[in-house]
C-alpha cells in the first residue's frame, strides 16, 4: 500500500468512529477508518450487542417458565447455553458486516492494523509487523476503552471473567460473583441469574445500579432479591483466591467486617479504562485524565487537528453518546454551520437487566444538590392497564421538574420496556418542553407510555389513576 | 361545484403580495379575461384576470389586505346553474394552506385548554411583523416570569429557535443577545432594552399634528433594501468630469436624420456603461457571500423615478444593442414602470445601475447600490462649464458621474479604470459605434 492522502482518518471503528468516518463522507470528505479487529468495536462484538441477544434469550425463558400463568402449557423448557452463545455471535456477526456494507457504500476506506498518530497530520498503520504511513488533515481517536482491572483479580479467562469471556460462557456457573453493580455487572448478573445460577452481587456503594436515582436503584435491589439474587453492598472484595475448580472471595463490609465465600465463576464488571496507550500521544499537547482524553465542546484536544470521541473521552460512556459526538465533531470541522455541543443532560441510559432500568437527566438527589426546588411524580406499573395485561406489573415512572420553570430535569423508570420509552421524555428535554406540554400531550391507550403522563400529572397533583 | 380564485404568484419568487383592489363585486357575472381584482407586490401591480366564466359568489380577502399568501383562495366563482348554496361546502377548505393560520389555531387550543394547570401556557409568540417566533416553551416560561419579550431575544438554537440558553444569557446580560447570531432575524432587536414594553414603531418622534401614512410595498422595499446596501456594504465613491460636446454633436446629428428615434444622452450612458463593463469583466460581477458572482450577460439597471417611489428596470445586453434599439427599449421600460405594469423579469437582474438626475440640475451626487448589485452610476447635469484646455481657459459642456462602488467585488484601481473607459467612450462617442 502506498501512502495515502485523507481528510479525514478516524482511528477504531466502534459507534463512534464508523459514525465519523460515515458522516464525514456525506460531508464530501475522503474518510479512512482503521481498525485493528472487528468493524463496529465492542459495542456491536462484544457490548450492546451481544449482551442483548443473550438477554433475550434469557426472557424468553423467563416466559416460559410463566406460561402456565398465560394459559399455556410448557413442559420441560430448558436453555441450550451453546445455541444461545451461537446466536449472539451470529447476531454481532450480521451487524459488524452490515457496518462494512455501510461504510462500504459511503466509499470511506478501511484499513485493517493498529493506527496511531505519527507527527503532524500523519498515522501509522501497523499491520502483522508492517508499518504504512497516511496523512490526514483531521484525524479522530476513537479507540474506546476495555474493562477495568484490579490487581490480583485480573481475568484468567477460566474462573475470573472480564465481559469478554462472559459473552461466550463455557458453562452456566452453578455459583456466580458479579463484582460490580453497574450496567454491565447487573445486565450479567439478570443473564444468568435467569438460566438458573446462584448468583451474588458485591457492590462498593450503599446501592446497587449507584449512576440511576436512588428510588430505582432501592426498587432493582427489591426486585432482584426477590429473582433470587444476593445482594452485597457497601462491600468490597479484599481478594479472590483460586482453587483447583472454585474462587474463594474474601469481603469485608462497610463496618470492616470480613467474609468469604466460593464461587465457580467470577465476572469483573468494575468499570472500564480508555484506551489512550500505544496510540502515539506521547510528545502531543494530548492531555489524558485518568486513562480519558481531554477534549472541549466540539472533541477537540490540545493537539491541532485531533480530535477523541466517545469512550476514550470523558462519561458517560455510552455507545449513543459516542455516535452522536462523532457527528457533532465532524459537522464542526467540516465547517457545517449551527453545529450545537452534545447537551450531556439529555442523554439517555439504559441498562437491560429485568426489570429493565432506563433514565434521562438529572436523580432528585442531583437536582437538589443544584439548588432546584422539585417537583417530583411517581406511578407504577400497577396502576397501569397495559402493564396487568402484559403480566408485568412491577415498575416505577419517576419524573422530576423545577418548580420555577416546569422545566423537566429528569425522568427515571424501572420495568417493562422502559428501554423504549425512555426517548420519549428525551425528546421533551430536547425540545424543552414543560410539565404543560407533557400535559397537553396524548398518550395512547392502552399503553405503557400513559404511565409517562401519568408520573407528570402526578408531579402537579393532577394523577388520575393511582 | 364553485371555482376557487386564488392568490397569484407574480414571480416565481413571490410568496405574499397585497390584494389592492377589487374590480367585481359579489353577485357581479364575469367572462374570462375581465379583470377581477389588483394585486400589489413590493415592486409591481397586476391585474387578476378571470379565467373562467361564472358569477363572483364570494370574495374572501377584502381590498386593502396586505400579506396574502400566494395561493391562498381569494374568491370563489358560480358556474352556471349554481347559486350561493353551492359555498356552504366550501367554508371548511381554505386557509389550511396558511402557516400562521395553524400557529394561530394552536396558540388558541393552548389557550382554550381546560385548565390543566393553574399558570396558562405562554402562547407561541409572534414577531413584530406577525411572523412566528420559533422558541422552546421552556424559553418563553423563563421568557414570560422575568418580563422579557420573545421577540428581543436572539435564537441560537435550530433555525434560530430562541432556546433556554439564549433567554438566560439575555436576562444575565441585561437585556442584551450575547451572541451575535448568523440569521439576521431578530438583530434590530439586540440593542432593545428589556423593559421597553410598549413597541418603538408606535413612539411619535415628536408631537405635533401630522398624517400617518401606510407604507406601500414599493415604500417597504425601499426601505429595506437601500437600509441594508447602507448597513451591509462598504461604498465607496469615485467622481470624474467628462466633456459632452461631441456627444452632443454626434446626437443632434443623429437624431436629425430620421424621426424613427430620439436618442437621449442617458441612452449614450447606457451604452457607454456597458461598454466600459465588457472592457473590465471583473466589475460586472456580485458579492455572493464566500464567493464573487461574476456575470456574462450585461445587463444595465437603470432607476426610474415613478409615483410612489422609484423602480430599476433592466435594458438587457446593453452591450450589444445600438443606440436607436436602447432608446426604444428604455422609452417602453420607464412607461410600463410609470404605469406599474413591469414584469418581474423586467425589473430583476442586473449588477450595475445608473441613477440620472441631471434633468433636475443635480451638478453631482452620490448614489446608494442597489443591492445585490456592487455599482451604481450617479449622473449630474451636464452644463458649461469654464475649463482649461491646452493650458487655456475655455468653456465645454461638462458632466461629472460619480460611481459608487462594493468594495468587496470592485477595488478602488478597478472602478478608477472603469470610470477612464466610460470616459472615453461619452468624450469620443464614434468608439462607441464599434
Amino acid at each position: 500500500m502506498s501512502d495515502q492522502n485523507f481528510d479525514l482518518v478516524v482511528i477504531g471503528s466502534g459507534p463512534g468512529g464508523y459514525v465519523a468516518a460515515i458522516r464525514a463522507a456525506q460531508l464530501g470528505l475522503k474518510s479512512a477508518v482503521i481498525e485493528r479487529e472487528h468493524l463496529g468495536g465492542i459495542c456491536l462484538n462484544w457490548g450492546c450487542i451481544p449482551t442483548k441477544a443473550l438477554l433475550r434469550t434469557a426472557d424468553i425463558y423467563r416466559n416460559i417458565q410463566h406460561a402456565a400463568g398465560y394459559g399455556i402449557k410448557v413442559d420441560g423448557a430448558s436453555v441450550d447455553l451453546e445455541a444461545t452463545v451461537k446466536r449472539s455471535r451470529q447476531v454481532a456477526a450480521q451487524l459488524s458486516g452490515g457496518v462494512s456494507g455501510l461504510l462500504k457504500k459511503n466509499k470511506v476506506t478501511v484499513l485493517e492494523g493498529h493506527g496511531k498518530l505519527a507527527g503532524k497530520g500523519k498515522v501509522a498503520v501497523e499491520k502483522d509487523g508492517k508499518n504504512t504511513t497516511i496523512s490526514a488533515k483531521h484525524i479522530i481517536l476513537a479507540t474506546g476503552a476495555r474493562a477495568r482491572t484490579l490487581p490480583g483479580m485480573e481475568p484468567d479467562g477460566k474462573f475470573i471473567w472480564s465481559y469478554k469471556e462472559a459473552l461466550v460462557p463455557d458453562t452456566t456457573p452453578k455459583r456466580l460473583l458479579v463484582v460490580g453493580s453497574g450496567a454491565i455487572g447487573i445486565e450479567f448478573a439478570s443473564f444468568f441469574n435467569a438460566l438458573g445460577s446462584d448468583v451474588t452481587v458485591v457492590e462498593v456503594m450503599d446501592r446497587v445500579l449507584p449512576v440511576e436515582d436512588k428510588d430505582i436503584s432501592d426498587f432493582a435491589e427489591k426486585s432482584f432479591k426477590k429473582q433470587g439474587m444476593t445482594i452485597k453492598k457497601g462491600t468490597t472484595v479484599e481478594g479472590l483466591k483460586r482453587s483447583a475448580n472454585h474462587v474463594t472471595a474474601t469481603f469485608k463490609d462497610a463496618k470492616g467486617k470480613t467474609s468469604t465465600g466460593d464461587y465457580d465463576r467470577v465476572i469483573m464488571a468494575v468499570g472500564i479504562v480508555g484506551n489512550v496507550e500505544n496510540i502515539g500521544l506521547e510528545g502531543t499537547k494530548i492531555k489524558v485524565d485518568r486513562t480519558h482524553i481531554e477534549v472541549d465542546e466540539f472533541s477537540r484536544t490540545g493537539e491541532e487537528g485531533v480530535y477523541a470521541i466517545g469512550d476514550l473521552t470523558g462519561p458517560p460512556w455510552l455507545a449513543h453518546k459516542a455516535s452522536h459526538e462523532a457527528v457533532i465533531c465532524v459537522e464542526k470541522l467540516a465547517g457545517v454551520k449551527d453545529v450545537h455541543p452534545l447537551e450531556v443532560q439529555n442523554i439517555p441510559g439504559c441498562t437491560y437487566c429485568h426489570p429493565q432500568v432506563a433514565s434521562v437527566g438529572l436523580t432528585e438527589a442531583a437536582a437538589k444538590e443544584k439548588g432546584y426546588k422539585l417537583k417530583v411524580g411517581r406511578f407504577p406499573f400497577i396502576g397501569n392497564g397495559k402493564a396487568i395485561a402484559l403480566g408485568e406489573p412491577e415498575g416505577l415512572i419517576k419524573t422530576i421538574f423545577d418548580e420555577k420553570t416546569g422545566e423537566l430535569l429528569g425522568a427515571h423508570m424501572i420495568g417493562a420496556e422502559v428501554t423504549e420509552l425512555i426517548q420519549g421524555y428525551g425528546i421533551a428535554k430536547t425540545l424543552e418542553t414543560t410539565e404543560l406540554e407533557l400535559m397537553h400531550t396524548v398518550f395512547p391507550h392502552p399503553t405503557l407510555s400513559e404511565m409517562m403522563h401519568e408520573s407528570v400529572l402526578d408531579a402537579y397533583g393532577k394523577v388520575i389513576h393511582m | 361545484m364553485p371555482i376557487t380564485i386564488t392568490m397569484p404568484a407574480l414571480s416565481p419568487t413571490m410568496t405574499e403580495g397585497k390584494l389592492a383592489i377589487w374590480h367585481v363585486k359579489e353577485g357581479d357575472t364575469v367572462s374570462s379575461g375581465d379583470v377581477l381584482a389588483e394585486i400589489e407586490t413590493d415592486k409591481a401591480t397586476m391585474e387578476v384576470e378571470a379565467v373562467d366564466e361564472g358569477t363572483v359568489g364570494k370574495i374572501l380577502i377584502e381590498a386593502g389586505t396586505d400579506n396574502v399568501q400566494v395561493n391562498d383562495p381569494i374568491a370563489y366563482l358560480l358556474e352556471e346553474g349554481e347559486d350561493e348554496s353551492a359555498l356552504e361546502n366550501m367554508s371548511a377548505a381554505p386557509a389550511a394552506s396558511k402557516p400562521e393560520t395553524a400557529a394561530e389555531a394552536k396558540a388558541e387550543v393552548e389557550a382554550s385548554a381546560p385548565a390543566a394547570s393553574n399558570t396558562p401556557a405562554p402562547a407561541a409568540p409572534k414577531s413584530g411583523d406577525g411572523g412566528r417566533i420559533f422558541s422552546s416553551p421552556l424559553a418563553r416560561r423563563i421568557a414570560a416570569d422575568a418580563g422579557v419579550s420573545i421577540g428581543d431575544i436572539m435564537g441560537t438554537g435550530p433555525h434560530g429557535r430562541v432556546i433556554r440558553a439564549d433567554v438566560d444569557a439575555f436576562i444575565a446580560g441585561g437585556g442584551k443577545s450575547a451572541a451575535p447570531s448568523e440569521a439576521p432575524k431578530a438583530a434590530s432587536a439586540a440593542s432593545a432594552p428589556a423593559a421597553a414594553a410598549a413597541p418603538v414603531g408606535t413612539t411619535p418622534p415628536h408631537e405635533g399634528e401630522r398624517e400617518e401614512i401606510p407604507l406601500t410595498g414599493m415604500r417597504k422595499t425601499i426601505a429595506k433594501r437601500l437600509t441594508e446596501a447602507k448597513q451591509t456594504i462598504p461604498h465607496f465613491y469615485l467622481t470624474i468630469e467628462c466633456e459632452l460636446d461631441n456627444l452632443l454633436a454626434m446626437r443632434k446629428e443623429l437624431n436629425s436624420r430620421s424621426d424613427d428615434y430620439k436618442i437621449s444622452v442617458n441612452d449614450f450612458i447606457i451604452r457607454a456603461s456597458a461598454l466600459a463593463l465588457k472592457k473590465l469583466p471583473a466589475a460586472n460581477a456580485i458579492w455572493g457571500g464566500d464567493k464573487i458572482l461574476q456575470y456574462k450577460d450585461i445587463d444595465i439597471s437603470v432607476a426610474v423615478a415613478i409615483d410612489g417611489g422609484l423602480i430599476t428596470p433592466v435594458v438587457k445586453n446593453a452591450d450589444k444593442r445600438g443606440l436607436a434599439d436602447i432608446s426604444e427599449d428604455m422609452k417602453t421600460l420607464a412607461g410600463k414602470a410609470r404605469d406599474g405594469k413591469l414584469m418581474p423579469e423586467e425589473y430583476q437582474g442586473g449588477c450595475f445601475s445608473i441613477s440620472n438626475l441631471g434633468m433636475f440640475g443635480i451638478k453631482e451626487f452620490s448614489a446608494v447600490i442597489n443591492p445585490p448589485q456592487s455599482a451604481i452610476l450617479a449622473v449630474g447635469a451636464g452644463e458649461q462649464r469654464p475649463i482649461v484646455k491646452d493650458g487655456e481657459l475655455t468653456v465645454a459642456t461638462m458632466m461629472s458621474v460619480t460611481l459608487s462602488c462594493d468594495h468587496r467585488v470592485i477595488d478602488g484601481a478597478l472602478g478608477a479604470e472603469l470610470l477612464k473607459y466610460f470616459k472615453g467612450y461619452i468624450e469620443e462617442p464614434l468608439t462607441m459605434m464599434l
